[in-house]
Order: C-alpha cells, then structure tokens, then sequence
C-alpha cells in the first residue's frame, strides 16, 4: 500500500519524530482500518439499547439526531457555526499520529455535519453537493463507527476553535445515536454492565476486592511497620471513591498505597464502598447521560448509607471530569454532605490542603534517583477545576510533586496544561483492538516526553489518571522506556511519606539522636 | 424597473435576514445546555465569564493561540468589516450620527483591508492541503461574495463615484415606503445584489456563527458546577428515582 509508506515514511522522519506538535500532512484513508469490536446484543440490550440494527434504522437514526439537537445545546450549535476555518485541523493528537484527515476535529464532526445539514436544512436538502451534505447509508454509519471512535474526547480542540466547538459532544452524541441503532462498542458497553451487574468496571466482587485491601494493609505495614488500614463499606467521615484500576494495577495499586498513608497520618476516619467501588464512569464516554446518571446514584446512595460528610476522588482523570463536571448534576444535590467542603474533592486537593498546613512529614530525599515530570491529564485539564482557582489543576499536583520530590521537570510549554497532549488512551479507547491507535495517538506525547529526558535527564513521569497510567505503561517501551517508567503521584507521596511511629520516622530521627549525642560529646 | 426588483429584493431579503436570525437564535436559546462544561480553566464568575467573551469576540484569544496566520487574516476581515458597516450606516439615517461621519475616512480605506483579508483567507483555503480538505463549494463563494462586495464597494467609491445621493433617497425611500429611482451603474447593482444574497443566506449558513458564538457553552458558562446546583431538565430529580440495589440483591419480580 503506497499510502500506507508515504505516512510511515512521513511521521518517522528526522523533523517529525523530533517536533512533538509536528504537522503531517493528509493521507486519505491512513486510520480506515483501525476499528475496535462491536458490542454482543446482549451488551446493549443491558443499558437499554436495541441489540440489533433495526430494519428502520434510519428513521431512528435521525430522529434521534434531532432529539439530540433539542436536548443539547452544545450539539445544536456546533453542528451550525463551524466555519471551516481549519483552526483545529492540526491540534489533534490522533490527526498528529495517523495523518487520516478524518482525525482532524472538523473533519471529524462533518462525518455527522454532513448528514445533518442534508436532513434538516434547506441549503442541505436543495443543494446537498454545494454545502457537502450527503445522505445516511450503510457506509456512513460504518464511518461513524470508525471515526467516533478514533477520538479521546480530550477537549483539546475546543482550547483553538474561535467558538470553543468541542468535538466530545460530537463525539459523545453521535455515539449515543450509533448505540440507539445497535451500533456500540464492545469494550465500553461490556464495561458499563459490569459496574450495574458487580459494582465496578474490572468486575471485582466484594470478597475479592476484600481480600486485595487486606493485602495492602499487610504490605504498608511490611514497608513501615505501621498498621495502616484500607477501610471497605464502614461508617466513616469520608468516602474515597477511586477507579478501580487502582485495586489491582501497576502503578495504580500504589498511588492507592499512598491515600491510604495520607489519610492515616491526618487520623483521617475513611472508607471505600463496594457497591460504588468504581470512580470512573464509562457512560460519559458514550453520552449517555441516563447511564452516566444511574452509575453517579451509586456514589450518592454509598455517600448515604455510610453516613460521610465528605467525598473525595482517587486519580483518575475522566473520573474527575465526571465528578467534577456532572456529579452534583446528574445526583445532586449534596445537602446532606459538609457545606464546608466542595462535593466532591480531588484526593490532591485533600493532600495539598495538609501540605499546606503542614500536617504531614517527606523525606524528599527517597525519590532523589527519580528525575521527574508529570502529565496533565486531558480531562483534568480542560474539564475540570482543583482549588478555588482557575488553572489549580495545573498547579496542584505538581506542588505536591515538588513537595515529594526534589528533582521537578516541566515538559515544552506548548505540550502542557491547557495544551496538554492526549495519552492516547481516553474516551473509550484503552482496548487491545485499537492499539495501532493508541501508539499513533500517544506519539506526539511521548515525543514532548523525550525531549524532556533529553534535555533533563528526565526518567520518571506522573500522572492522576488510571487511563494515562495503563495507557503509557504499555506504550512507553515503544519509545524507549520501562513500564515502569509511569507512576502515580501519590506513589510519589508514598515513597516519601513519614508516618508517625514508622521504621522511617523512627530511622530519621533516630539518626538524629544519635548525631546529636555525638555532638554532645564533642 | 431595476428599482421595483431592487425594492422588493431588499424587502424580502431583509426579512428573510431578521425573521431567519431571530429563528436560529431561537432555537438556541431555548436549548438547554444541560452540563456545566466550559473549556477548562475557565473563569468562576460572571464578569470573568463576559471577560473572556470579549477577548475572544474582539480579539480572537482562541485563534491567537492557534496559529498566527489565521488570526492575522481573520482579524483584518472582521475589523474592517465593523468599520465598513459603521460607515454604511450614513445611508439608512437622516441627519447622521457623529460617529458614522467620523467613521467615513477609516470605513473607507478598510474596504481594502477587507479585500486583502478575504484574499489572505481564501488563499489559505485553496493552498492548505488541511484547509482544503475540509472546505466545500460554499465555503469558497462565501469568500468570494465577500471579496465581490469589497471590490464593487472600493470601485464606487474610488474610481466610478456613484451617484450615493442617489443610493441614500433609495434607501431612505424603502424605509419609508416612498419609493425613489435607483441609480443604475453596473457596480452599484453588483454591489446590492451581493449584499442581499448575503442576507438571504446569512440565517441558512455557517454566517450564523455570529450571533451563535455567544451561545457557546465552553466559552460562556461559570466553572461553577460544584458551587452552584445545575439540574438536567428533561431528568426527573434524584428524589424520584430508584438507585441500582446492592449487589447479591434479589431481583424483584
């Protein structure tokens, strides 16, 4: 395939695997092929969609589109006001890797513009080939698929385009009327039945989650000789919620490690949940916002029955958009919850709070051999708030990583914060079928990663994201990392971390004694 | 006869143009947005959130950070787009404000910045292979139009001289609804006949950005969503809805 060699040949150019926001230019069809599985009927008839393309899929197609139009304004506008101006044609991480031009934000949303505007406008309907409108057929549909889900919903075109047209209400909205004609996604619908059927997206089961806390506490208390709990479905103050990732994965299963050490050390009554024993929330991926509503309960009812005054989210970034952005909205509202706190909290917002108090004792000197940078999280980035600030999402974690770590490294300005590069991973997308996908979309990433290391010697990264963490540590080898080369920030925290009454403590300030009874002797 | 057709040209375009605004509009407005999602970080207070209207309304802030060529042409399209309608106000009103009549000079010479600036964009359209992909025949007589009103506007003004007295009583006759002849040089007629195309499509078309971006629910809504309850309309309120039951529950029925 001579198509197939050009972009090959173009992206792994001296110029293009050194930019990390290098431009490449269109190859048509280059992601054609890239297609994750379908969702089984039996997945979709679980959240409450047809099982089968129905024999009128068509009508339904579009009257949902139209139902869409009527309930979203953010659907309703976006679809009128592009004006082509192609400001969001080279912002696209995915357009970046593959070089498909229907990765590119605009492009993307004209596979369902197009369609729109010739069903219910007049320039559409009298003369479809002068304003690109074309008709819904089999092959369309098809399309959608392919594209729809071939984009993370990061949000980072929305930061270029003069009107902020976000591309994940496109996205999130044609996916929603893909599954109302039995088009969805294995990998995300399957995911959201395990959390109504077993309470979280890994399908862990009250004992087995159980018995992985009871491990970690054993563990903690190997490492510190302190008994630190993990507390499951007892009445407490607080409720952590976190992505379940967290109960088994690596790095995840210490960023765990370390809330549970932070929480310790305040003297900090907290619990998790089995039944909402999952942050995440897989429904926002698909726009359904009936589904996002019927996994959101769950933390209200956990937030009820344990009697908490607070809650508080572990890392996970789409996690934190739909708590930060929907919780309140689609479950609220929290009267019953302290007034003094905001439902619900970021866990590094619970961690900065008491570093900035002093409450809690590092010797940073235990991630000397780390040279560190940390990733903004898409959807914490552009969809979220730490702090009373704007933009404290940007600088709450990396005070907590300066606070742990003595060796901090920012990554290129333009590939950061409110510019902030994809992992590659999100929006439904961390699946094995799609993993061309996710190597292409995570490259420009990568790219601003090595450049760090380049210049800085950096060797670590941290990130507040289960995706992030699962999507890098199986991608970074590509690029000339370890697997382990991604970690949580509050494993970070947890390397240094000095708990009271711990081996650590008990060796600093032993040392301590000993030096000054030297010194006295003196 | 040109004047008859020119009058009821206008008169239909004029409604079409208001009638067809104010119906999008509409629809707009009526729509809710549902989720507090404005493009982190984005201001937590109202006058931040008219703050950043502005800046991205006057001074294109998002296209700014974009790409420097882009903001370049589209801001000197738009710019000089005010000044030539700030100008064009002398012919619809009778005496003139103070400020259209300083206007006039800076209106005038806008025209060329305004050409210049369609050019510049319409350039970018055809030579940007990204730009080019997305860009559909429409999107190419759009900028076309636009640079058709520029030059016919720039010829009468500077080379053909109109007989704008003329134009005025026209103007001034449809508004009052006591017809006067309208001038008939080839210019004038091209230049109305592309302005009232512009009408006519301006509610049909991506032109509607204008009114729109206003309505945009990344740039105009308050980080507020912890702070401020912000219910789904079409949901019923938690308290009327069932949670999932505990896991190992019987199923009812």
């Amino acid at each position: 395939m001579a198509e197939e060699e050009k972009v090959i040949e173009e992206l792994t150019s001296e110029e293009a695997k050194s930019d990390p926001l290098y431009v490449p230019e269109p190859v048509e069809g280059a992601a054609a092929h890239i297609q994750s599985f379908k969702a089984a009927p039996n997945f979709q008839e679980k959240l409450g969609y047809p099982g089968e393309k129905p024999e009128n899929w068509k009508e339904v197609a579009l009257e949902k589109m139209q139902e869409l139009r009527g309930k979203f304004r953010s659907f309703r506008l976006f679809l009128d006001i592009c004006v082509k101006c192609g400001a969001c044609t080279d912002k696209c991480h995915y357009y970046m890797g593959t070089a498909d031009p229907k990765n590119m934000p605009v492009a993307r949303a004209d596979l369902i513009r197009s369609v729109y505007r010739r069903y219910f406008t007049l320039p559409g309907k009298w003369f479809p080939s002068l304003v690109g409108a074309r008709e819904l057929t089999e092959e369309v549909l098809e399309e959608w698929y392919t594209y729809y889900f071939q984009c993370s919903e990061c949000r980072r075109c929305s930061v270029y385009c003069p009107y902020g047209i976000d591309t994940a209400e496109i996205t999130m909205a044609s996916r929603e009327i893909l599954d109302q004609v039995g088009v969805g996604m294995k990998y995300t619908n399957e995911i959201i039945g395990k959390v109504y059927d077993i309470g979280n997206n890994l399908g862990l089961p009250k004992p087995a989650l159980a018995s992985t806390l009871e491990d970690l506490e054993e563990e903690i208390e190997e490492d510190t000789g302190v008994k630190v709990r993990l507390p499951l479905d007892e009445p407490a103050d607080v409720l952590l919620v976190t992505p379940s990732a967290d109960f088994f994965a690596e790095p995840h299963i210490d960023g765990l490690i370390g809330y549970a050490k932070v929480f310790h050390a305040l003297g900090e009554k907290w619990t998790m949940s089995s039944y909402a024993s999952e942050a995440a929330n897989f429904a926002m991926f698909i726009g359904s916002y009936e589904n996002m509503r019927r996994i959101a309960l769950r933390i209200r009812k956990a937030a009820i029955d344990l009697g908490v005054k607070r809650i508080i989210i572990g890392e996970c970034g789409h996690a934190w958009r739909a708590a930060y952005q929907f919780l309140n909205t689609l479950a609220g509202p929290f009267d019953f919850l302290d007034p003094k706190y905001p439902v619900p909290q970021h866990i590094c917002e619970y961690t900065w709070e008491a570093i900035q108090a002093g409450k809690l004792r590092f010797n940073k000197e235990e991630n000397d051999w780390i040279k560190l940078t940390f990733h903004d999280s898409c959807n914490v980035a552009r969809a979220s708030r730490m702090g009373n600030y704007p933009g404290g999402q940007f600088d709450i974690p990396r005070n907590i990583l300066k606070a742990v770590c003595n060796n901090y490294y920012d990554m290129a300005e333009d590939t950061i914060k409110e510019a902030t590069l994809c992992c590659g991973g999100g929006g439904g997308l961390l699946t094995d079928d799609l993993m061309e996908l996710r190597k292409k979309g995570g490259s420009p990433r990568m790219k601003a990663l090595q450049q760090a290391t380049e210049e800085y010697g950096v060797n670590k990264m941290a990130a507040i994201c289960a995706i992030c963490k699962t999507q890098f540590s199986k991608i970074m080898p590509y690029f000339g990392y370890g697997m382990d080369d991604i970690m949580s920030v509050h494993q970070l925290v947890s390397n240094a971390i000095v708990l009271p009454g711990s081996e650590q403590e008990a060796e600093l300030d032993g040392t301590n004694e000993e030096e000054a009874a030297e010194a006295a002797e003196e | 006869m040109l004047t008859v057709l020119y009058a009821l040209l206008y008169y239909a375009a004029f409604i079409i143009f208001i009638g067809g605004t104010a119906y999008r509009i509409w629809g707009y407005w009526k729509t809710p947005a549902p989720a507090v999602i404005p493009t982190t970080p984005a201001p937590i207070t109202r006058t931040g959130v008219v703050w950043r209207m502005f800046k991205e309304v006057a001074l294109f802030e998002s296209l700014w950070k974009s790409n420097k060529w882009i903001w370049i042409f589209a801001m000197m399209f738009h710019l000089s787009l005010w000044l030539i309608i700030v100008r064009h106000i002398r012919y619809f009103i009778d005496p003139v404000w103070t400020l259209v009549v300083l206007a006039q000079p800076f209106g005038k010479y806008a025209g060329f910045f305004f050409v210049l600036g369609g050019l510049g964009l319409l350039a970018r359209r055809m030579l940007v292979s990204r730009v080019n992909y997305i860009s559909a025949p429409s999107d190419y007589l759009m900028l076309l139009m636009f640079i058709g009103i520029g030059l016919s506007g720039l010829t009468m003004t500077f080379v053909s001289k109109t007989d704008i007295v003329g134009v005025k009583a026209f103007f001034l006759g449809l508004m009052t609804f006591n017809w006067q002849p309208l001038p008939t040089d080839v210019m004038l007629l091209t230049h109305l006949a592309l302005v009232a195309i512009f009408m006519i499509i301006f509610p049909f078309s991506k032109l509607v950005h204008a009114p729109g971006v206003f309505f945009s629910p990344t740039r105009n809504m308050t980080d507020t969503p912890r702070e401020k309850f912000h219910p789904v309309p079409w949901l019923p309120p938690v308290s009327e809805v069932e949670f999932d039951p505990p896991h190992g529950a019987k199923k009812k029925g």
